[in-house]
C-alpha cells in the first residue's frame, strides 16, 4: 500500500489551461519525496487535488489505500498540508490557529493543548503563542504553518515550497526538523525549485514539467544522469560492425552514426583513445541536447529570477 | 470508526461555532454596538418624538408597535451580516482552506457558520430588546411564538448570508444584498406601520414580502396582534429555510467559489 498513489491525474482549469496531463505517481510509506519543477509546472495543482482544494478533471487519488472520492473522511484525516501561500487568519493568535486546526480534526481539548505546546516549542513559536499571526516575521509564519499541519499528527505531510523566502540558516534548521519528523515515521512530500534542497533531504524525486512527470527516480541516479553528457558521432564505415568499447555505452543511431555517453569522471580524450584503439574513425561530432539538462537550466534561471525579487 | 466519526465531527462543529462566536465578540464595537446605537435613535426619534404625534396603531402605542419590528430588523441585519462577512473574509484571507482541507464534512461547516450568525442575531435582538424596555412596556404575549419566530428568522437570514458569502468575490458583493434587498424589504415589511393603512393594491403587494410575515409573527408573539395568520408565517419561514439550506449544501458540495 502506497502512502500516496496517483493515477492518470488530469486538470484543466476553467479558461482552458491544461495544468496536469496524466500524472502517475507512487510514494511509499516512510519516504521523503521531492516534487521538483519550474514555475507553472503543476506542482501546486497536484497538491491542490490531493488536499481537495482543486477539483480534478480526471484520475484517481489514494492516500494510504483510501480513495479520496469514496473514503474522503479517512483519506483526508491522514494528510497534513503546508500550502505555498500564507492562509491563516492573520487576526488570530498563533495559539488559536493551531488549536482551531486541532478542532477541525476532532482532537480533544486536552490533546490539542498538549500537542500545540509540543509543536510550537519544537518550531520555536511557543513564546509567540499569544502573538497575532499577521505580526509574525515571514519565517515564523512558515513555521506556524508547519506546526498547524502537524497538530493532528498526519501520516503524510505535504509541503508546497516550504523554504521559499526563508534565509539559509532557517532553511537548514527547517530541513533538520523535517528530517527528524521523517525519521520518526511521517511520510513527507515537498515541492521545490531547488535541486539542492531535494538532494539534501530526499531519496526519491519526481521531476515535473508542463503537467507531466518527465523523470521519476532516486536522487543519486538523477545526479548521475545530469553529470553525463551525450554526443552523436558520425563515423566512417558501417555501424553494424561496431565493436563494443570498454567503459563507454554506445547506441547506434543509424547506419553511420552512433550515440555515446560520457560521465563526469571520463574525458573526451579517453573516448577518442578508445575509439582509435577499436579502429573507429570519427568524421564529425555534435552534443546531444539533454531534455533534463535543459529543464535544469530553466530551473536555475527561474531561481535567480526569484532571488532578484524583493522577499 | 462510526463512533470516531461522530465525536470528531461534533468537535469540529464546536470549534467552528466557537470561532465564529469569538469573532463577533472580539470585534463587538463593529458588530454589537452599532445596532444598539441605531435602534436607540429609532426609539428616541420615531417612537418618542414623532410617535407621540402619530397616536395608536392597531390599538397599541406607536412605541410599543414599532419595538418588535425594530428588534426583528436588527436580528435580520445582524444574522445576515455576520455570516456573509465572516465567510467572505475567510475566503478572502484564505483561511477557509484550513477547514476545507480537514475532514470536516460540509454540513458541519454550514452549521458552524450558521451558529455564528444565529448567535449574533439573537444576541443583538436581546440587546435591542433591552434598549426597548427603556421606552416601552413589553409584556410578552406568547414566549414560545416570540422565541421560535426570532430563532427561525435568525437562522433563515444566516443561511441567506452564507449563500451570499459563497458567491461574493469582492467586498462590494457583501453589501449589495443588504442595501438593495434586505433594507427595503424590512422597511416595507410592516416594521413602522400596519399594512391595513395601505390601499388594497399595496396591501396585496406587501403580502409578497416574506419579511412582513416574520415581523408580524414576532409582533404577535409580543403584543398578540398581527396583520397576517401566524401559521402562514411559520410555513413561509420553514419553506425558505429548507430551500436555502438545500442550496447552501449544494453549493458546498460542488465547491462553488471555494474549490477551483
Ligand atoms: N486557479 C487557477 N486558475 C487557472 N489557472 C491556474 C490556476 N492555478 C494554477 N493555474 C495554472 O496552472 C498551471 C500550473 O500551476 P501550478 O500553480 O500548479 O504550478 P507550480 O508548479 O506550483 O508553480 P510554482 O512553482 O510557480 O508554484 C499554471 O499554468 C497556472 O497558471
Ligand atoms: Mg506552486
Amino acid at each position: 500500500m502506497s502512502a500516496l498513489r496517483l493515477r492518470n491525474l488530469q486538470k484543466t482549469y476553467p479558461g482552458g489551461i491544461r495544468a496536469l496531463d496524466g500524472i502517475d505517481l507512487d510514494v511509499e510509506p516512510g519516504e521523503f519525496f521531492a516534487l521538483l519543477g519550474p514555475n507553472g509546472a503543476g506542482k501546486s495543482t497536484i497538491i491542490g487535488i490531493i488536499s481537495t482544494l482543486v477539483r480534478k478533471t480526471a484520475g484517481e487519488v489514494q492516500i494510504f489505500g483510501h480513495d479520496l472520492d469514496r473514503e474522503r473522511w479517512l483519506a483526508k484525516s491522514q494528510i497534513g498540508l503546508v500550502p505555498q501561500e500564507f492562509n491563516f487568519n492573520g487576526f488570530e493568535t498563533v495559539g488559536q490557529i493551531v488549536l482551531n486546526q486541532a478542532g477541525y480534526y476532532g482532537l480533544s481539548r486536552r490533546q490539542a493543548r498538549d500537542r500545540a505546546e509540543r509543536y510550537l516549542r519544537e518550531l520555536g513559536l511557543w513564546s509567540r503563542r499569544h502573538t497575532v499571526a499577521r505580526t509574525l516575521s515571514g519565517g515564523m509564519k512558515r513555521r506556524l504553518m508547519i506546526a498547524r499541519a502537524l497538530i493532528h499528527e498526519p501520516r503524510l505531510l505535504i509541503l508546497d515550497e516550504p523554504t521559499a523566502g526563508v534565509d539559509i540558516e532557517l532553511r537548514r534548521s527547517m530541513w533538520e526538523f523535517l528530517r527528524r519528523i521523517n525519521d520518526e515515521g511521517t511520510t513527507i512530500i515537498l515541492t521545490t525549485h531547488y535541486l539542492e534542497e531535494a538532494e539534501s533531504l530526499c531519496r526519491n524525486i519526481a521531476i515535473i514539467d508542463q503537467g507531466r512527470i518527465i523523470e521519476n527516480t532516486d536522487v543519486r541516479s538523477l545526479l548521475r544522469s545530469l553529470s553525463t553528457e551525450t554526443f552523436i558521432l558520425d563515423v566512417r564505415g558501417h555501424v553494424a560492425d561496431m565493436p563494443t568499447i570498454e567503459g563507454f555505452p554506445i547506441v547506434p543511431v543509424d547506419e553511420s552514426s552512433l550515440e555515446v555517453s560520457i560521465s563526469a569522471e571520463q574525458t573526451l580524450s579517453d573516448l577518442f583513445r578508445a575509439l582509435d584503439r577499436a579502429g573507429v574513425e570519427v568524421t564529425s561530432m555534435k552534443n546531444k541536447a539533454n531534455r533534463l539538462e535543459e529543464l535544469f537550466v530553466r530551473l536555475v534561471e527561474n531561481n535567480t529570477d526569484s532571488q532578484r525579487e524583493p522577499a | 470508526m462510526l463512533n470516531g466519526y461522530i465525536t470528531r465531527t461534533f468537535v469540529a462543529l464546536r470549534t467552528i461555532a466557537f470561532k465564529e462566536t469569538h469573532r463577533y465578540l472580539r470585534i463587538w464595537a463593529q458588530t454589537l454596538l452599532p445596532p444598539v446605537i441605531t435602534m436607540t435613535l429609532y426609539f428616541v426619534i420615531f417612537g418618542n418624538l414623532i410617535g407621540s404625534r402619530i397616536g395608536p396603531m392597531e390599538g397599541y402605542g406607536y412605541m410599543e408597535f414599532i419595538a418588535p419590528g425594530l428588534i426583528m430588523m436588527s436580528v435580520i441585519t445582524n444574522a445576515y451580516a455576520n455570516v456573509v462577512s465572516s465567510f467572505f473574509g475567510a475566503k478572502f484571507q484564505g483561511h477557509i482552506e484550513e477547514i476545507l482541507v480537514s475532514p470536516t464534512p460540509n454540513y458541519t461547516i454550514l452549521l458552524g457558520y450558521l451558529a455564528g450568525g444565529v448567535g449574533r442575531g439573537l444576541l443583538t435582538g436581546l440587546l435591542v430588546t433591552g434598549v426597548a424596555t427603556f421606552f416601552a412596556d413589553l409584556n410578552i404575549h406568547s414566549p414560545l411564538i416570540t422565541l421560535s419566530v426570532v430563532f427561525l428568522t435568525a437562522l433563515l437570514f444566516s443561511i441567506g448570508g452564507f449563500i451570499n458569502g459563497v458567491f461574493a468575490r469582492k467586498f462590494d458583493d457583501v453589501a449589495i444584498v443588504p442595501t438593495f434587498v434586505l433594507t427595503p424589504l424590512t422597511y416595507l415589511g410592516g416594521v413602522f406601520y400596519t399594512i391595513s393603512l395601505l390601499p388594497a393594491l399595496w396591501q396585496n403587494v406587501s403580502l409578497a414580502n416574506p419579511i412582513l410575515y416574520m415581523v408580524n409573527a414576532f409582533r404577535y408573539g409580543i403584543l398578540g396582534a398581527s396583520d397576517i395568520p401566524i401559521g402562514t408565517a411559520y410555513l413561509i419561514v420553514g419553506a425558505f429555510i429548507i430551500a436555502g439550506g438545500s442550496v447552501s449544501m449544494m453549493l458546498l458540495n460542488r465547491g462553488v467559489g471555494l474549490r477551483h
